[in-house]
């Protein structure tokens, strides 16, 4: 609009003047009105008015107002172009005004044709110019590059534009032509593009996959475990290709799991609370362990050539405490494990019967526990297989049970039918593998057989070895003809090498030696003593020498080639058992039942004991006494169901001293040797 | 040395710890298992949880200086005596059972 009523006033050019003059005659500005402000327009009017007189809408103004002086500037800024620009800043972050406005304001664009010819294109369409031959590669490309492009422009080769298949032959023909320049001017490309589609990025992001941190560290034992665990899984399918499993087996063996897996971590618990009972015990006891390895009797020195009894552990089961001790055996493998068996010796009273084994690290709780319908009379364990108990029963049964089993029961039990005995059983006593080997150990019992027991797969299979059968006297009867009476066998106990023979001792006194091959007769019949034997035994070292003792307060010794005994030793009291010592070969000891235990030694006196000890309280009876294979100690059974534990004091251990400059034989020749000293001694005046 | 005949597992071994926890100057037993994390103890909460992570670190840095002179071999137990008492520590493949006694008491 501004514009437009500027436009009015330049056509009145002349007028303008006038104005100005009219206005002032003094300042003649000559603003020319690009930028003509209303009140000029207004003004002009206004002397339009003057002129015509009457205008309605024409502004009123005083004179002070008309008089006013209103300066006009010339400049060269673009009216069209913005005055107040305001630009956003994104680093001040506010609006601001952009201060230089461009004011250029292009009248006329014109392009031009010319090219200087020292310039770049210029010299690219000279080079067109040149003859044939000399095209450079590049410019061929070019033109091959072009001459698709430009079909229009170049109607004379439009044929050859359209043949691109042969390239050869187009740039053959245009060598002969000369090369085209491109018109840059109004050379017009024509491009035809295809429509481009819309690129679009398409991702698919999947979750992340889950992550675990994971370390380890490799140790020596780590490597190992692995290889080891390795080694066992080969094992194992090298065991399931060779065995088929039983189905019967299989179902034993879940049954068990299913009560275990409630119990399984106890169970896990138990084997290490087993460990941590003993040595809290150890803990508790732990002078006694002291004692037992270190402590040695000083005072042996000052007591001429007595010994004492140091008391150790006592070993006690509660459901014991009514039963006697009635077999004692240490086992040869772990030589702190020994068994007990526990019965009754009172006829009348015959309330079952407990097996035990104690350790003697453990004195407070056993480790095995066998409940048993009759009382038991006597165990042996195995001498090489040391899991292989064999007992024998008050009630004439036999049974071997198998600590390795998990089970409460023996592994073989006699029957009526596989010739159990008819009378307690007294002795029982492990074998030699028989011949198709299968274990056999026998069993002497008062019904006056001597059984030999074998255990084939899953039973006891019998043969007697012999019937102690003794042709009795004459009867004062009428017949006149004679009894075979039957021996009560009350203790058994086979020569240490010679395999075949063995001693049996009887109710009436007499002691039997037998071989196992004859089984009619015996080899040598020796009165012992006038009340029942209670114990026989081969001496560990001197193949010749037994001992035995009974009731009738003797304990003897013998050689067997001789029919009378080589010493007797009267103890004053009826005797429950008598023992060899492991370790030496005229060492024994013997308990009583007025609680002593005796100890003998034949090197030193040959008339007495060097040791009579008092080792339970009043009212109870000993009743079996066993040294341990290596340590110096015994065990001592009561018939409270207690085992009592003593420590041989130093001069109840000794051993033959070497004199000066003669070589120390072998442990068991020694014995040997000192044995036949004794023995010669013996015999001199007997053979005077 | 071979298991205990006995065979009703749970009993027997809860007769075991009775039996412990009766002998002269016991204090405590506790059985963690193999993360460290206690399963059962006759000491209150507090000792319990204390006891068990500091032991379970020092069994296994025990049982790993052990095997690593010598992979054949294994920790059987480990007995640590102070001048208050005595903590014993037998490990196991998945726990180990710790008791504290006081052998003079």
């Amino acid at each position: 609009m501004a514009s437009r009523r500027m436009s009015t006033i330049h056509k009145l050019p002349g007028q303008k003047l006038s104005r100005s003059i009219k206005d002032d005659d003094d300042a003649w500005d000559g603003t020319d009105g690009l930028d003509d402000s209303f009140h000029s327009k207004s003004a002009a009017d206004h002397h339009h008015h003057h002129h015509c007189h009457h205008h309605h809408h024409q502004l009123d103004l005083s004179e002070a107002e008309l008089k006013e002086e209103v300066t006009r500037v010339l400049n060269a800024n673009n009216p069209h172009a913005p005055k107040n620009l305001v630009r956003y800043s994104f680093k001040e972050r506010f609006y601001k005004p952009v201060t230089a406005v461009d004011h250029l304001a292009v009248h006329f664009a014109l392009d031009g044709n010319l090219l200087h010819k020292d310039s770049d294109e210029a010299r690219r369409l000279s080079i067109f110019q040149l003859p044939t031959g000399l095209v450079p590669v590049e410019t061929k490309v070019e033109d091959h590059a072009e001459t698709p492009t430009t079909p229009v422009e170049d109607g004379a080769e439009s044929e050859e534009t359209g043949d691109e298949d042969k390239p050869h032959r187009t740039s053959s023909k245009r060598r002969k032509r000369e090369a085209k320049i491109t018109n840059q001017f109004n050379f017009s490309e024509r491009a035809g593009q295809t429509r481009n589609n819309p690129s679009r990025e398409r991702s698919c992001q999947t979750e992340p996959p889950p992550r675990i941190t994971f370390s380890g560290t490799a140790n020596q034992w780590e490597i190992y475990d692995a290889y080891f665990q390795k080694l066992q899984k080969q094992d194992k399918i090298e065991k399931k290709k060779k065995t088929t499993p039983e189905k019967k087996e299989n179902f034993e063996v879940r049954k068990k799991s299913l009560l275990d897996t409630g119990n399984e971590e106890f169970a896990k618990v138990g084997r290490v609370a087993v460990i941590v009972e003993r040595i809290v015990i150890q803990n508790t006891m732990d002078d006694i362990a002291q004692d037992f390895k270190y402590f040695e009797d000083a005072s042996d020195e000052f007591r001429d050539q007595e010994g004492t009894l140091l008391p150790l552990w006592t070993f006690q089961y509660e459901k014991a405490r009514h039963l006697s001790v009635t077999a004692l055996c240490w086992n040869n493998k772990y030589q702190d494990l020994f068994a007990v068996g526990l019965g009754s010796y009172d006829f009348g009273k015959q309330e079952g019967g407990m097996l035990l084994f104690f350790s003697l690290k453990n004195s407070a709780f056993p480790e095995y526990i066998y409940s048993t319908a009759s009382g038991i009379l006597c165990l042996d364990i195995h001498p090489q297989l040391s899991y292989l108990v064999a007992v024998g029963f008050y009630d004439g049964c036999v049974a071997v049970y198998n600590l390795k089993e998990e089970t409460v029961h023996p592994v073989y039990k006699s029957t009526a039918s596989t010739g159990k005995h008819t009378d307690p059983v007294w002795q029982v006593r492990w074998q030699n593998d028989d011949m198709d080997n299968n274990h056999m150990f026998c069993s002497v019992s008062s019904d006056g057989r001597v059984v030999a027991w074998t255990l084939v797969k899953n039973e006891l299979m019998s043969s007697d070895i012999i019937r102690l059968s003794v042709k009795g006297a004459p009867s004062d009867g009428s017949d006149g003809s004679q009894l075979t009476v039957i021996s009560r066998g009350t203790s058994l106990d086979f020569h240490k090498q010679i395999d075949y023979l063995f001693l049996v001792g009887t109710e009436e006194g007499k002691i039997y030696k037998c071989s196992k091959t004859y089984s009619s007769q015996f080899l040598e019949t020796y009165d012992a003593h006038r009340m029942p034997v209670d114990t026989v035994k081969w001496n560990h070292f001197h193949p010749k020498i037994f001992i035995s003792c009974s009731s009738d307060w003797n304990v003897k010794i013998w050689d067997h080639t001789v029919n009378t005994p080589m010493f007797t030793f009267d103890l004053g009291a009826p005797i429950g058992d008598v023992c060899w010592a492991p370790y030496s070969s005229t060492i024994f000891a013997a308990v009583t039942i007025d609680r002593k235990v005796h100890v003998f030694d034949l090197s030193i006196n040959k008339f007495e004991g060097i040791c009579h000890q008092i080792v339970v309280a009043k009212k109870t009876r000993l009743t079996h006494i066993e040294f341990n294979p290596i340590h110096p100690i015994i065990i001592v059974g009561d018939d409270r169901g207690t085992v009592t534990s003593l420590k041989l004091s130093p001069n109840l251990r000794k051993k033959p001293k070497s004199k000066k400059g003669q070589e120390l034989p072998k442990g068991s020749e020694a014995e040997v040797l000192k044995m036949d000293r004794l023995l010669s001694l013996l015999r001199e005046p007997e053979l005077d | 040395m071979k298991p205990p005949a006995v065979f009703d597992f749970q009993a027997e071994v809860e007769e075991t710890l009775k039996r412990i926890q009766s002998q002269k100057g016991v204090q405590g037993i506790i059985i963690v298992n193999s993360e460290g994390i206690p399963v059962k103890s006759t000491l209150d909460n507090q000792s319990t949880v204390q006891y068990s992570a500091l032991i379970h670190q020092l069994v296994m840095k025990a049982r790993s200086t052990l095997r690593d002179i010598d992979p054949q071999n294994d920790l059987t137990f480990l007995r640590v005596r102070s001048k208050k008492n005595e903590i014993m520590i037998a490990p196991d493949k998945d726990y180990f059972l710790i008791v504290i006694q006081n052998p003079s008491a």
